[in-house]
């Protein structure tokens, strides 16, 4: 068996493979350089490709994403990295104005290979200003793609995909995933963009969960094993385009659905997957349809107080406990 | 640095009757938006690029084909400089099928991608770092296309504008910022809201790069100028900042009449005209005004066809709501 790689590894490998085959691939972003991003995630990237390859930027965010949006639409593949996701709040014009519109509102003309990869999610304890799963603030705009793995080797196949897309892809990497193992992805890896993954099979309830909700709804589904509750957990690992068809098939199997997601109750994405359940699988549901999300306050930085705000194991376990006995 | 473009009158009548037609043809289209607008026939609204004409032609002269142009949502001018034809341009304002942007776009986001018209662009300033997107690109391809960003003098206080300015500067990007000074952001004087009194170029020095002001309504002042900061960005010696002083001869948008400009202040406009300007030219290189006149009665019937062309074709398909979305032409987002 190879050695177990780091999601955080798997970030680098992930852009180092696309880099490899295709010379227009380009990476900016604030530190990514020399410094090999704060988070670690290009480490190697600078020396394997020099500084015509990775750019580092001033602390810029529209300059990164407007600059990417110009280059992706003139022939270029850019990778642009905004460093804490928190900061699509910086570029939001061209995360909700610019970028999902320009092949629209053109009438096709212009074609947009954009990534812009993030560091996304809490549970680290930076506070309210950097901790935020905000996977909703672009979920909410018609003309993004919008991945977030769970583990390296998804990591490796999804970024080949999004990095090979003719359409504009954001990439969320969950902080607190960075320092988790996995088996390393093989090679020419590549994961079509819009597939879940079933990474449990269960016949009593069905979890939906994505990036760091995957561990947590597999910790949850374990214990509650023990408890002869049979838990089916689906990795979405794409909101857009969203495998709706695969959340469908475990409903009609286990006749109960749970979806798991850190970003807020209020405009949460679960909100949109429990709509076309209730909407296309009515007569699937034999009990109510839960949602364990993150509560509707800013994140506090204590560890005591982001765990009463973001999901966690018991609040999953008890909110499958609850639907197993409906 | 400010400095002023070298008074050096080096282009003869035949290129100026050019760029007259061309102006010409950019004026008469605003006419016909503006007549069509007023008829219930433009729906939305149309933000009238009278009285900008040479800023678009004079700076499209000293453009190859294959440079790139990002403009705003007054942008009709820069669309039919580089080559969009009045018929697609009103077609477009009009919801017809055969618009430059299928009728998706709409007055604010003219594009003409196949001439490096990349694009209109409605949020104020937004473009800037786009345009310097496309000059980054443009090095990293190895290629010696310039880009350039026409925005107006209210986009110089938002945060993208100093954003562009600083990484172009820091990349040495082959871009070129040209500032349409046209005096009022929206319905305020700009020099009410502005910490300098010229807008762009004042802020150039403060991200070290050249800068220079100019008659925006002379279209000769403007290629000149124009050709030597493409001349600079070619050369590898990064972006210049171009402040082009014009007027507007409608209101901000729409129907707006514009009573917040005092009357000697657009009287005097009116006399610097670019359309008369040039013919003032034209007129002491030699050229008849008859020959002027019939060049202004060709275009009326150019555009007098184009409205034409434009009224009589089809609306769109209401299916095309939903393609053009992604690259495969559809706009699935589920399954």
């Amino acid at each position: 068996m190879a050695e177990l790689i780091t999601y955080r590894q798997a970030v680098s490998e992930g852009i180092a493979r696309e880099m490899r085959r295709d010379s227009h691939v380009v990476c900016l972003g604030e530190d990514i350089g020399a410094a090999e991003g704060v988070f670690k995630t290009t480490t190697g990237l600078f020396t394997e490709f020099g500084p015509e390859r990775v750019w580092d930027t001033p602390i810029s965010e529209q300059a990164i994403v407007g600059a990417a949006l110009g280059a992706a639409m003139t022939g270029i593949r850019p990778v642009a990295e905004i460093m804490f996701s928190d900061f699509f709040a910086c570029c939001y014009d061209y995360l909700a104005n610019e970028i999902p519109k320009m092949r629209y509102m053109t009438g096709g003309q212009v074609t947009v290979p954009l990534v812009i990869r993030t560091a996304n999610g809490g549970g680290l304890g930076f506070g309210a200003q950097h901790s935020q799963a905000v996977e909703n603030w672009v979920f909410t705009v018609p003309g993004l793609k919008i991945a977030a793995p769970s583990t390296p080797a998804d990591v490796v196949g999804m970024m080949a995909s999004a990095i090979r897309s003719d359409d504009p892809v954001i990439f969320f990497e969950h902080k607190g995933l960075l320092a988790s193992k996995g088996e390393p992805a093989p090679p020419d890896h590549v994961l079509p963009l819009g597939e879940a993954a079933v990474v449990r099979p269960g016949d009593d309830v069905t979890v939906v969960a994505l990036a760091s909700t995957v561990p947590t709804a597999m910790s949850a589904a374990e214990q509650l094993a023990a408890e002869d509750i049979s838990v089916e957990v689906i990795d979405l690992r794409c909101l857009v385009p969203l495998d709706a068809r695969t959340v469908l098939s475990s409903v009609e199997r286990t006749s109960r659905l749970l979806v798991v997601e850190e970003n807020p109750y209020q405009g949460g994405w679960g909100a949109t997957v429990v709509s076309i359940v209730a909407d296309e699988g009515f007569e699937l549901l034999d009990a109510p349809i839960r949602r364990v999300a993150s509560e509707c306050v800013p994140l506090p930085f204590a560890d005591a107080l982001e765990d009463e705000v973001i999901p966690t194991v018991d609040k999953v376990v008890h909110a499958v406990r609850r639907l197993a006995a409906f | 640095m400010t400095v002023s473009a070298e008074e050096s009158l080096t282009v003869d009548e035949g290129p100026l009757l050019e760029w007259y037609e061309q102006m010409a043809i950019i004026r008469q289209t605003e006419k016909a938006a503006y007549d069509l607008f007023m008829s219930g026939l433009v729906k939305g609204t149309t933000h009238l690029a009278a009285g900008h004409e040479a800023v678009a032609v004079g700076a499209s002269a000293a453009l190859r084909p294959d440079d790139y142009v990002f403009a705003t949502y007054r942008g009709h001018h820069h669309a039919i400089a580089r080559g969009a034809t009045p018929a697609e341009c009103l077609a477009e304002l009009m919801s017809r099928a055969t618009g430059l942007c299928k009728a998706k776009g709409g007055s604010m986001h003219l594009t003409k991608a196949d001439r490096g018209m990349l694009g209109s662009y409605a949020i104020v300033g937004s473009h800037l770092p786009i345009a310097a997107g496309a000059a980054w690109s443009a090095k990293l391809r190895g290629t010696d296309q310039v880009a350039v960003a026409f925005f107006g003098d209210g986009a110089t206080n938002i945060g993208a504008f100093h954003e562009a300015l600083n990484l172009a500067a820091v990349w040495k990007l082959p871009v070129l910022f040209v500032c349409e000074n046209n005096l009022y952001m929206e319905y305020t004087p700009i020099s009410a809201v502005t910490s300098v009194p010229n807008p762009a170029a004042d802020r150039a020095s403060a991200y070290g790069l050249p800068a220079v002001i100019i008659d925006g309504n002379d279209v000769i002042k403007v290629y000149e100028a124009t050709k030597i900061a493409v001349d600079r960005a070619r050369a590898g010696d990064g972006p210049t900042v171009i402040e082009a002083l014009t007027y507007r001869h409608y209101g901000h948008s729409r129907s707006d009449p514009a009573k917040y400009r005092p009357a000697d202040e657009v009287e005097r406009w009116m006399q610097r005209d670019p359309l008369l300007v040039a013919r003032q030219r034209l007129t002491s290189l030699g050229v008849d005004a008859d020959d002027i006149d019939a060049t202004d009665d060709r275009v009326a019937q150019v555009i007098n066809a184009a409205v034409q062309e434009a009224k009589d074709a089809p609306f769109p398909d209401p299916v095309t709501a939903f393609t053009d979305v992604w690259a495969d032409g559809g706009s699935a987002w589920r399954n």
